[in-house]
C-alpha cells in the first residue's frame, strides 16, 4: 500500500506534517532532521528542495532556501540523503518545477521514488500542463501528485485538483506566500467549513501560516491535518546537535 | 489587423510562454486571461486610450532621420524617438493600457516591479492621473544607481518598496512584486512592465507596445514613400520596446528585425545578462522562456551597466523569434554601450538611456548600405544614467 494510503487508513485526524528546507541549516543535516521528525511527532515529512526564485514563499523560507543553495546542496545530494536517513515516514518533495525540468521530469520521478519520495507537490506546476504532460509518469513511478488550493480557488477549480491530487490535498490557509504568522479566525473557519462541504475525496491538510500550538489546534478542529513550515525552519538552532527540534515539536504539538 | 505573433490560447509562442504559477495566482491571471483582449478591443477603451496616448503621453512621437549619425555609417539611421514620449520612455504606452484596464476590472491599487525606474515613473505618473494606490518594487542596487528616479516616483506619491534579495535587481524586484500580489490578490493589479510573466501579460504588453511600429509605418510612408524600413533595431531586456518596434513588421519578410541585450562585460566573462546567447530553456517568473541558470536548474544573477536590460530572462516571444531565426539579436557589451551613447549626445544632441545606447551599438555590428533605411528604436532618454556617463566621462572625451 502507498505509505499516504496507509497513513490516512491508520490515521484520520490530528495529522502533523513538517516542511524544512534541505541543505539547511549545514548542506548535511537533511538526514538527522528527518530522523529526528521521525521520533519527534511528525506522521509525514516535506522535503523542501531549495530554488533560487520561491515566489510563493515568504522571508524564512527564501533566506533558508538561499543558505541551502550557498552551500552546494543538489537535488541528488538531496536524494542520497534521504536514502541514508533511518526514516519511516511518508516522504513528500515539495520544490518549483524549474530545477526539476532541467533535472529532466522522468530521472527525477525515478530517483526520487528510489530514494524513497511517495509524493510531489510542485506549486507552479499547472494542473492543465500535469495532465498533458506528466500525469502518466507520477502513476508510472507511484509518485502521488498533491496540488494546492487557497481561499480564492473557485469550488469547481477545487474539485477538479482533488481529482488530480492523490494521497491528500494541500490547502493554503489564507491567500498568502508561505511563513506569514498570523492569528486565525473567523476568515479560516469560513474555508476550512468551505472545504469540509465539499466533501472532498482527499483528506485536507492546511498549511502556512502555522507557526504555533495554538494554530495548529485550530487546523485541528476543523480538518485532518496541518503543514508546519517556517517556524519550523526559523527554530532550527545549528548550535544544538538535535537542532533544537524535539523541544520544538514539545512546544508545537504541547505534549 | 494582419494575423501577427499572437500566442495561443494557452499563451505559448510555440514551445515558449504559458503560465507557470501557484494556485494563488490563478484567480488573478485567469481574471486577465478572460478579460483582456475583450477590454483592449472594446470601443470604449480604444477611445480613451488613444486619447490619452495623444493628449497626455505626446504621441506619435517623431521619426527623426539622424543626419549625421547617417552620414557616419553610410546609410539612412531613423531614431522613433520614445525619449520624447511623456515620462522619458516607451513604458508609459504600457502603463496607460494596463491602469484602464485595471479600473475596468475594479481594482483600486496597482503594484509593479521596476529596473531603470522607467517602468515605475511611468507606473506612478498614470496611477497620479488616475487616482490609483501606487507601490513599486525595485532592486536596492537599481535603487541607487537610478536614484532620480527614485525621487520622481516619491514625486508623484508612489510607494517605492526595496527588494533586498538576490542581486537586488529586476529579478529580485519582479519575485518580490508577485509575492505581494498573492498576498493580495482582491484589489490589487500588477502591471508587469515587459513582454516577460505569465500569459496573458506577454500578448497584453506587446500588444500595448505595438503603437510604435503602427506609428512607423505611418510616418516611414509619409517620409519616405515606403511603409517598412529595411531594419528595425532595439534593445532588449524582457523586450517590450523590441516587442512594440518588431510587432508590425512580424509578417514582413524584408525587415530585418534586430534585438541588441546585454552582454555587460561579455558573453562568456560570467558578468553578462545576454539570456538569448548564454542561457538555456527553463521557467522565470511563470513564464517558459530562454533564461541564464546552473546546470541544477538555480537562475543566476545576471550583470549588465544598464539597469533596464540586467535580467536573467527575456520575453517569450523573443525566445522563440530567436529560435525560428525570425530576428537576429546581437550581445552587446556594456563599453559599446557606453561609447555609443556618447556618440549619439555628441552627433545629434539626443543623450540617450544606456538601455537604447545598446540598439545604437549595433550599427557598428553590421553593415548597411547607403540606401537603405534602418530604424533604431531611441526606446528611453538618458537623463536617468548621467551618473554612470560621468563616471566614464575621461575614457569616451574624444568620441565624436
Amino acid at each position: 500500500m502507498h505509505p499516504l494510503d496507509k497513513l490516512f487508513k491508520t490515521k484520520e485526524k490530528e495529522i502533523l506534517s513538517i516542511y524544512f528546507t534541505a541543505g539547511y541549516p549545514t548542506r548535511e543535516s537533511t538526514a538527522r532532521i528527518l530522523e529526528l521528525l521521525g521520533r519527534h511527532g511528525a506522521d509525514l515529512i516535506e522535503v523542501g528542495l531549495p530554488f533560487s526564485d520561491p515566489l510563493a514563499d515568504g522571508p524564512v523560507i527564501q533566506h533558508s532556501s538561499q543558505v541551502a543553495l550557498s552551500q552546494g546542496i543538489t537535488i541528488s545530494e538531496i536524494f542520497d540523503q534521504m536514502k541514508s536517513a533511518n526514516v519511516h515516514k511518508p516522504l513528500v518533495l515539495m520544490g518549483y518545477l524549474n530545477p526539476v525540468l532541467q533535472y529532466g521530469f522522468e530521472d527525477f520521478l525515478f530517483d526520487a521514488a528510489a530514494a524513497g519520495a511517495c509524493a510531489l507537490i510542485l506549486p507552479d506546476l499547472p494542473a492543465e500542463v500535469f495532465v498533458a504532460n506528466y500525469k502518466s509518469l507520477y502513476e508510472k513511478y507511484n509518485i502521488y501528485p498533491v496540488f494546492l488550493i487557497s481561499p480564492q480557488t473557485s469550488d469547481e477549480r477545487i474539485h477538479m485538483l482533488d481529482s488530480l491530487s492523490r494521497g491528500f490535498l494541500y490547502a493554503v490557509s489564507s491567500s498568502s506566500t508561505t511563513g506569514k504568522a498570523e492569528r486565525f479566525g473567523e476568515s479560516q473557519k469560513l474555508w476550512f467549513d468551505r472545504l469540509k462541504a465539499l466533501k472532498l475525496k482527499n483528506p485536507v491538510l492546511a498549511g502556512f501560516g502555522i507557526h504555533n500550538h495554538n494554530t495548529l489546534r485550530f487546523v485541528f478542529d476543523h480538518l485532518p491535518g496541518a503543514v508546519v513550515g517556517s517556524a519550523f525552519i526559523k527554530n532550527l538552532d545549528p548550535e544544538q546537535n538535535d537542532y533544537g527540534i524535539p523541544g520544538f515539536m514539545k512546544q508545537l504539538l504541547n505534549t | 489587423m494582419n494575423p501577427l505573433y499572437y500566442p495561443d490560447n494557452q499563451g505559448f509562442y510555440g514551445d515558449f510562454g504559458g503560465a507557470f504559477i501557484p494556485e494563488m495566482l490563478y484567480p488573478n491571471i485567469h481574471e486577465l486571461q478572460e478579460n483582456y483582449l475583450s477590454i483592449l478591443e472594446s470601443k470604449e477603451f480604444v477611445e480613451q486610450y488613444s486619447k490619452l496616448l495623444t493628449d497626455y503621453v505626446g504621441r506619435p512621437t517623431p521619426l527623426y532621420l539622424a543626419k549625421n549619425l547617417s552620414e557616419r555609417y553610410h546609410t539612412n539611421v531613423w531614431l522613433k524617438r520614445e525619449d520624447l514620449a511623456h515620462t522619458g520612455s516607451h513604458k508609459i504606452n504600457n502603463t496607460v493600457g494596463q491602469v484602464l484596464l485595471a479600473k475596468k476590472l475594479g481594482k483600486n491599487r496597482i503594484i509593479a516591479e521596476t529596473g531603470a525606474g522607467q517602468h515605475g515613473v511611468a507606473t506612478a505618473t498614470v496611477c497620479a492621473l488616475m487616482n490609483m494606490e501606487c507601490i513599486v518594487f525595485m532592486g536596492e542596487t537599481d535603487m541607487k544607481r537610478q536614484a532620480p528616479n527614485v525621487a520622481r516616483m516619491k514625486m508623484l506619491g508612489a510607494e517605492v518598496q526595496p527588494a533586498t534579495s538576490g542581486s537586488k535587481t529586476l529579478k529580485d524586484a519582479t519575485n518580490e512584486a508577485i509575492r505581494y500580489w498573492i498576498n493580495h490578490p482582491n484589489d490589487t493589479h500588477y502591471i508587469i512592465g515587459s513582454v516577460v510573466g505569465p500569459h496573458p501579460y506577454p500578448d497584453l504588453v506587446a500588444r500595448l507596445q505595438s503603437i510604435i511600429s503602427k506609428e512607423i509605418t505611418v510616418q516611414l510612408l509619409g517620409l519616405t514613400g515606403r511603409s517598412s524600413p529595411d531594419a528595425v533595431i532595439a534593445c532588449v531586456g524582457g523586450g517590450s520596446n523590441a516587442a512594440g518596434a518588431f510587432f508590425h513588421f512580424l509578417k514582413t519578410p524584408d525587415v530585418l528585425l534586430i534585438g541588441a541585450e546585454a552582454a555587460g562585460e561579455g558573453v562568456n566573462t560570467g558578468r553578462t545578462a545576454a539570456s538569448l546567447h548564454q542561457g538555456s530553456r527553463g521557467i522565470i517568473h511563470g513564464s517558459m522562456t530562454m533564461l541564464m541558470q546552473d546546470k541544477n536548474g538555480q537562475i543566476t544573477e545576471p550583470h549588465s551597466i544598464s539597469a533596464g536590460l540586467d535580467y536573467p530572462g527575456i520575453g517569450p516571444l523573443h525566445a522563440q523569434l530567436f529560435v525560428t531565426g525570425k530576428a537576429k539579436y546581437y550581445p552587446i557589451t556594456d563599453n559599446e554601450a557606453l561609447k555609443a551613447a556618447f556618440l549619439l549626445s555628441r552627433l545629434e544632441g539626443i543623450i540617450p538611456a544606456l538601455e537604447s545606447a545598446h540598439a545604437l551599438a549595433v550599427l557598428d555590428h553590421i553593415h548597411f548600405d547607403p540606401g537603405q533605411h534602418v530604424v533604431i528604436n531611441l526606446s528611453g532618454r538618458g537623463d536617468k544614467d548621467l551618473s554612470t556617463f560621468l563616471q566614464n566621462l575621461d575614457n569616451y572625451a574624444s568620441v565624436r
